[in-house]
């Protein structure tokens, strides 16, 4: 029987340390020209240095440097004026070279920090995530074990190898043990990771993709009894692909490991793997005999010593942070917190923004982004931002509206026509017919009409009765298709029956 | 004969339309065939390349277009330079059957320049060992006495040049193997500078170490050569942003008046065969008498350099040969999962002096031991560069014997490694440091009449004092001998 998290946050203290792989959106490879296009046809993006043919040598992508440095400054690090490539050895059918290039015990960035907020029952709590550092590596190729029940490299008929990943820039960045978070460890580690991703969109290096695996997360988990000084015993997490897995993944850990603990029993250091399904993690590789990547310094590449005006210029063009964006956007709209909390939750702060841009007003942006827009979205189990919807469909919606030549129930229809592929919003208005009645003849027709269907709730209205209204708006609305402005037809009504 | 000559002689007689380039490659060609069954320098002769690539000569030529000094000369190409589409083995069973898709730098350049390249030539097995008897193929014979090594790594260049079968050869030099199997068959080899030649393409055997450069009959052959190689590759992260030394100009010109040229202490006496020390003497009498000031240099940590090259290339080696694992190219043996196959591909494509340093440099790396061996060994590189920057500053080039002893016989070493590896207990400074050497014959050393060598080392990127000394050496020896030393060796073919 698993420890309840309440029971578990009694006794024990979590410490974090999270590994987060980005890989860099330059247009060609760590160490070759090779583009690095998602998706390709396998081994079409490959070339003699990335398949490490004999004689091939690398030579260093400048750009992944600027990109890394520009990681390190967004993240308050120190930049090493000089910093060298080593390598890590081992075997692997996808690793072209079987040694992966990587930064060891020089990495290119060093002790920086990186503050994040949660929102919780006591309010915003703010906690401060210390990076250890951040370093260049090249990524692997990739294996498809076929045939087998698992998936997995044991008990596979046969292995299929891609290496158009192999040598895609990769940035590793490395908190330090993390403490304090006591039971707000998921969360925390969530909004780290979530903090973390904006940061790296807003400096453009990344697609920042977590579901395409362009982000990805390792999480370390150890508990010590509280008040203890010694660090417990830690599992590593790996590849968990999403904002709400780590913090589930986090979670479950910290139960596991409580509940390990709490038998008298000792946790082992191992790799595990994240289940979706389950919320669970099943053990991975063993790490408690440390493997011996025999680390040497890479002699085929010379070292990193980026001058110190080009680091001054990266940091002259680094973006708004996002925090500091996020509060001036809080303040600039007047968002109340948890608004503002659920736009970043529900991931369409820019869509919002770039809808403000293009003219809509701030309320109404966000009410069709957190609104129709997110329970679509909801409904079809994706993230608001991937859907087909841009922020200049919105913005025009949202104009249309104002002018009138919408209702929010048509507008709701029309933002629904372009989720579903069907076009433009003028697309869409066009072929449904959509369009509001606003004709008052028109109206002032379907408004006779009704009180010559319902006489006798004319007459309540006439005496007074206000309320008694809806029906006949209702039979109004019905009349014209639901293509009039409600609150129009309403003011007609009442002014008819000698209300206004 | 034609291919007796030398290339600058060849390139003459091309340039003034006395010989076409089919005609010089054909005679080349037809050489091989005559000798290099007794030489065995080549594992592969591309007839069919080469005479295509001459026949394109010969058309640039008679089209009026400005061709390259060394435009249709023939070279032999030592097999760990990958050159696309013709077979590379690097001298291991490992590599049998694959055919690069690239070209190396190296390779696009003696291509660019239109050199003739012949075939691939034999060497130890990765360019490692000092006798080429560690090819996985068959050893080569020194055209000098075919009992005997023709030095090695690269004894199938050495021996292709002696034995007139090509008048130019592309070595490599990771501790000695341009220079001593220069020097056990009395050519000329030259270690350029690290850096000065590119590395892209040359499968490597120790990064930090390997240098491919020329082998020649003479010093001014081998300074064209150097200047069509040589040069900044963006390809090699390593390779020097700099203009080539002036080689060329500096082997016309070849005058030692008022230089200094050092002679290294440690590298003489114990160990060194007495006629080949009598050579090394007479040599530096030569230069004397030619207007050099000699003076005594002291490189104490060389004593270490050994120990040091015999920790830094295995460990580098054992990662640079990982890549041998049956996934994607070479042989591939056995079945089962990937790591059964993978160690039953290893342990069939590798010969026994490689497995030797895989396992040499994987337990040098281990961690544990990395700071005592891998780390101490580094430290050393830095006091043998400082002994060098020293020496520097006392003499403008330095000079020591090349190897310690002629050719020894076939198969006389096979069984003790460390006595194989005494062989570059000279060369291996240089490589350590970075430094650039040649080897020039200095005779024939009087108990067995077998050529040696003469060692002249500069500074980095100094590559052209090599060429003024050495030209200027190998001019006054061969006033006295009368002749090229080359000139002394027994005949081919002659059965």
């Amino acid at each position: 029987m698993a420890l309840s998290y309440e029971k578990v946050i009694e006794k024990y203290e979590p410490v974090l340390g999270l590994e987060v792989h980005v890989e860099l959106g330059t247009k060609s490879k760590m160490f070759c020209g090779c583009s690095t296009e998602f998706g390709a046809a396998p081994n079409t993006q490959v070339c003699p240095v990335c398949l490490g043919l004999p004689g091939a040598l690398p030579a260093v992508n400048g750009k992944a440097i600027e990109y890394t440095i520009a990681i390190g400054l967004a993240l308050n690090c120190s930049i090493a004026p000089f910093s060298r490539f080593a390598r890590k050895n081992y075997f692997y059918p996808d690793m072209p070279k079987n040694f992966q290039t990587s930064q060891y015990d020089e990495p290119i960035c060093f002790g920086g920090f990186l503050d994040v907020k949660i929102d919780t029952d006591e309010g915003v709590k703010e906690y401060r995530v210390e990076i250890e550092r951040v370093h260049m590596e090249e990524d692997t190729g990739k294996s498809l074990h076929m045939g087998g029940a698992t998936g997995r490299i044991h008990g596979a008929d046969y292995s299929l190898l891609d290496y158009n990943r192999a040598g895609i820039p990769l940035v590793e960045i490395v908190t330090k043990p993390l403490t304090g978070t006591g039971k707000y460890a998921p969360e925390v580690a969530r909004a780290y990771v979530s903090e973390l991703r904006d940061i790296l969109r807003s400096l453009g290096v990344s697609d920042v993709k977590m579901e395409q695996g362009s982000l990805r997360c390792d999480a370390n988990v150890s508990l010590r009894l509280i008040g203890a000084e010694k660090l417990g015993t830690r599992s590593e997490t790996k590849n968990v692909n999403s904002l709400r897995s780590v913090e589930r993944a986090v979670r479950s850990e910290m139960i596991r490991h409580a509940g390990i603990l709490d038998k008298g029993e000792r946790v082992i250091q191992e790799t595990r793997h994240f289940h979706e399904d389950t919320g669970e993690t099943t053990p991975g590789r063993s790490k408690e005999q440390a493997e011996d990547y025999r680390y040497f310094p890479e002699p085929d590449l010379v070292p990193v010593a980026p001058a110190a005006d080009w680091i001054e210029k990266i940091r002259g063009s680094l973006p708004e942070k996002p925090s500091v964006r996020r509060k001036r956007i809080q303040e600039e709209w007047q968002v109340p917190d948890k608004e503002m909390a659920a736009m970043i939750n529900a991931d369409v702060l820019d869509q919002v923004e770039e809808t403000v841009k293009l003219g809509a007003d701030p309320t109404r942006a966000r009410s069709w982004w957190l609104g129709e827009i997110a329970r679509l979205a909801n409904e079809r189990e994706v993230p608001a931002a991937s859907l087909p919807i841009t922020a200049k469909d919105v913005a025009e919606v949202v104009a249309l509206i104002v002018r009138g030549e919408l209702t929010d129930k048509l507008a709701r229809q029309v933002v629904e026509g372009v989720i579903n592929n069907e076009g433009r919003p003028s697309e869409i208005i066009e072929k449904r017919g959509i369009k509001v009645v606003s004709d008052d003849s028109a109206l002032l027709q379907a408004i006779e009409k009704a009180i010559a269907a319902q006489p006798d709730v004319a007459e309540k209205v006439r005496g007074g009765h206000i309320p008694a209204a809806g029906a006949l708006i209702g039979a109004v609305m019905k009349e014209t298709k639901g293509q009039a402005d409600a609150a129009k037809v309403r003011e007609l009504l009442l002014k008819h029956l000698g209300q206004g | 004969m034609i291919y007796e000559k030398s290339a600058t002689e060849m390139a003459t007689a091309l340039e003034t339309g006395e010989i076409s380039a089919v005609e010089l490659t054909k005679a080349h060609l037809d050489r091989i065939a005559a000798v290099d069954g007794e030489v065995k320098a080549f594992l592969y002769v591309d007839s069919e390349g080469a005479l295509a690539q001459a026949k394109e000569v010969d058309q640039r030529r008679k089209a009026g277009e400005k061709l390259s000094p060394l435009a249709g000369v023939p070279l032999a190409l030592k097999d760990v330079m990958v050159q696309q589409g013709v077979p590379t083995t690097c001298g291991s069973k490992m590599l049998e059957g694959w055919r690069p898709p690239y070209d190396s730098t190296v390779v696009s350049r003696l291509k660019a320049a239109g050199v003739i390249i012949l075939g691939k030539t034999n060497m130890d097995e990765f360019a490692m060992g000092s006798s080429t008897e560690n090819s996985a193929y068959f050893p080569t014979h020194n055209p000098w006495d075919l009992t005997r090594i023709p030095g090695g790594s690269g004894g199938g260049s050495s021996a292709s040049l002696a034995a007139f079968e090509a008048p130019l050869a592309i070595g490599t030099d990771t501790g000695g193997s341009i220079r001593q199997p220069a020097a056990v068959t009395g050519t000329v080899g030259v270690k350029p500078t690290y850096g000065g030649v590119s590395r892209y393409g040359l499968v490597a055997f120790s990064s930090s170490l390997d240098q491919a450069g020329p082998c020649a009959r003479n010093v001014l052959d081998a300074a064209y050569l150097h200047e069509v190689i040589g040069g900044y590759d963006p390809m090699d992260s390593t390779s020097i942003n700099a203009p080539i030394p002036p080689v060329v100009a500096a082997a016309k010109n070849a005058s030692v008046k008022g230089m200094k040229i050092g002679v290294i202490k440690e590298l003489q006496g114990d160990g060194y065969q007495a006629g080949v020390l009598k050579r090394f003497n007479e040599s530096l009498e030569e230069l004397a008498k030619l207007g050099a000031e000699i003076v005594e240099v002291s490189c104490p940590n060389f004593e270490y350099a050994l120990a040091a090259y015999y920790l830094i290339a295995p460990s580098e080696c054992s990662s640079n040969l990982a890549r041998f694992d049956a996934m994607r190219y070479g042989i591939r043996v056995g079945e089962g999962s990937a790591e059964e196959v993978m160690n039953a591909t290893r342990e069939v494509g590798f010969g026994k002096e490689v497995k030797r340093r895989i396992i040499l440099g994987t337990y040098a790396l281990s961690s544990g031991y990395y700071d005592a061996y891998y780390g101490s060994a580094q430290k050393v590189r830095t006091l043998i560069s400082r002994d060098f920057e020293n020496a520097f500053t006392k003499a403008d080039v330095l000079v020591s014997p090349t190897a310690p002893t002629t050719a020894f016989k076939i198969g006389e070493k096979s069984n003790d490694p460390i006595a194989m590896y005494l062989n570059d207990i000279a060369t291996i400074p240089t490589n350590l440091a970075g430094v650039c050497g040649i080897s020039i014959p200095s005779g024939l050393a009087e108990e067995d009449g077998l050529p040696a060598g003469f060692q002249i080392m500069a500074g980095a990127m100094k590559d052209e004092r090599l060429y003024q000394v050495g030209a200027a050496l190998e001019a006054a020896l061969n006033s006295k001998w009368g002749a090229p030393i080359l000139s002394k060796a027994p005949k081919l073919g002659a059965k």
